[in-house]
């Protein structure tokens, strides 16, 4: 049974399933976030307060959490696999044509990652109050933590990074699920461009106008 | 031309190898790549030196054995061809040429260029077969595939085991060898019977004998000299999910 649970296919599969989850969750989050926008407080606080209280949001926040480290821990264990699997590598460097951002999974994917421990010490774990903070006024703490450029530096550049990952991500995932056709992955792949570059930029957007225009 | 090679030079299985480089004078730009190493050994052996270790057989591109790892592709910089169709005139006056073996822990070095991929072998003889004798061809309207599936099939069954996907791929993954010799029998009626236990066992003994996992980079397509496409993995993956 353990062969096939963590045979090679199994835990690619894995990660796919945990990774589109995430992927639908971003645009969610991204929407909340849009309300960081308005001049009052309320309708951004409101809708924490909603995913924080509402009952099926926090059956969701299980799922999303077990996805968080499903996808970090099944992913460090099968790149561990890989590099064993190449003891001795290369001395002329692989000049074979992939698609390009599918090299650098893991360290897109670490970046997100650092970014996402900042995150909870911000806001997340404030929630669950293992950190001191006003679990209700997330809204000032977003316009506060927005207006020091450093953590800008840090979320711009981690959001582009987020984009890397995410357009291999998106079709990668539908090859792993055997979900490859001749008319419709070429598709699939436009689809996760536009998706790699929307969902950052959103995010991206809304800290460079709290960060500069407020 | 003249050319600088760098090779791999490793005596047996278990010396540490180390890259020897050598001077070529008078390469001709109609000489085969392997032509080329053979005008190498000649000169070593004419110098009492050990020759150059490089494994070949057909020298036209349909046994598999000639791979290596050329200025980082394996087989060389031109798609869709093996070592031993890869021309000089592919190279410049003064290019400096690195040549390694396939690089893989299912893959160890024998000697210089030569690897043993017996693991191939394995995971072919774990399921890569139909298992009853099925005599001479049959009469060709008694079983009716379709025209589009036997293509597939077809395009499946060339892979020439060579291991190049192997070697292009970041995580040494064997995926795109096993998904061609799945496919080649998973898109045929014949085929279908065994479809179940094939799955699991090349699948199976493809883990076991530690290649890595596929990350869909697909380095093995670009790379492969028969064109085994990663739609074949795609299948491999709907095969396995399949049989269970
Ligand atoms: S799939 Fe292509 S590269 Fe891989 S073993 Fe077969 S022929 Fe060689
Ligand atoms: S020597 Fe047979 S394929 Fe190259």
């Amino acid at each position: 049974m353990n062969k096939v649970l963590f045979s090679s296919i199994t835990k690619k599969l894995v990660m796919a399933l945990a990774g589109l989850f995430l992927l639908t969750f971003l645009p969610v989050h991204l929407i909340i976030n849009l309300m960081l926008l308005k001049s009052e407080p309320e309708p951004f606080n409101k809708a924490a307060h909603f995913m924080a209280t509402f009952p099926l949001i926090k059956i969701m926040e299980v799922v999303l959490i077990s996805a968080i480290l499903i996808h970090i821990s099944w992913g460090l264990l099968l790149q561990i696999q890989n590099w064993l699997a190449r003891p001795i590598g290369y001395v002329s460097a692989n000049k074979s044509e992939t698609s390009f951002f599918s090299r650098f999974m893991i360290w897109t994917g670490a970046t997100v990652l650092i970014f996402l421990v900042l995150h909870f010490f911000n806001f997340f774990f404030i929630k669950l109050g293992f950190v001191p903070g006003n679990p209700e006024d997330f809204y000032s703490a977003a316009h506060y933590l927005f207006k020091i450029p450093a953590y800008n530096y840090i979320y711009l550049t981690c959001f582009t990074l987020l984009g890397f990952h995410l357009y291999h991500a998106f079709y990668s995932a539908f090859q792993t699920l055997g979900l490859n056709h001749r008319i419709w992955s070429p598709i699939v792949k436009v689809i996760a461009l536009i998706y790699a570059v929307l969902l950052p930029a959103g995010f991206a957007f809304i800290s460079v106008s709290l960060w500069l225009l407020r | 031309m003249k050319l600088t090679l760098k090779i791999w030079r490793q005596k047996n299985p278990k010396a540490k190898g180390n890259f020897e480089t050598y001077k070529m004078d008078d390469v001709s730009p109609k000489m085969a790549f392997l032509e080329m190493l053979d005008s190498l050994n000649k000169k070593l052996v004419e110098e009492d030196k050990d020759p150059v270790a490089f494994d070949h057989d057909c020298r036209e591109g349909i046994c598999g054995s000639c791979g290596m790892y050329i200025n980082g592709h394996p087989h060389g910089p031109v798609p869709a061809i093996t070592t031993c169709h890869l021309s000089m005139r592919y190279f410049k006056e003064g290019d400096t040429i690195w040549v390694e073996p396939w690089r893989a822990k299912p893959f160890p070095v024998i000697k210089d260029l030569i690897v043993d991929r017996n693991a191939f072998d394995k995971i072919q003889i774990a399921g890569g077969f139909i298992s009853i004798n099925a005599g001479a061809a049959p009469e060709a309207n008694s079983i009716l595939v379709q025209k589009n599936k036997s293509d597939d099939a077809f395009d499946a069954a060339i892979c020439i085991a060579c291991g190049a996907c192997v070697a292009a791929c970041k995580n040494a993954s064997a995926m795109l060898f096993v998904s061609a010799k799945i496919s080649q029998f998973a898109l045929l009626p014949q085929g279908r019977v065994e479809a179940v236990d094939r799955a699991r066992a090349m699948v199976e003994k493809m883990d076991e004998v530690g290649f890595g996992n596929c990350s869909n980079t697909g380095a093995c397509e670009a790379e492969c000299p028969k064109e085994i496409k990663l739609v074949n993995i795609a299948r491999l993956f709907r095969e396995y999910y399949k049989a269970y």
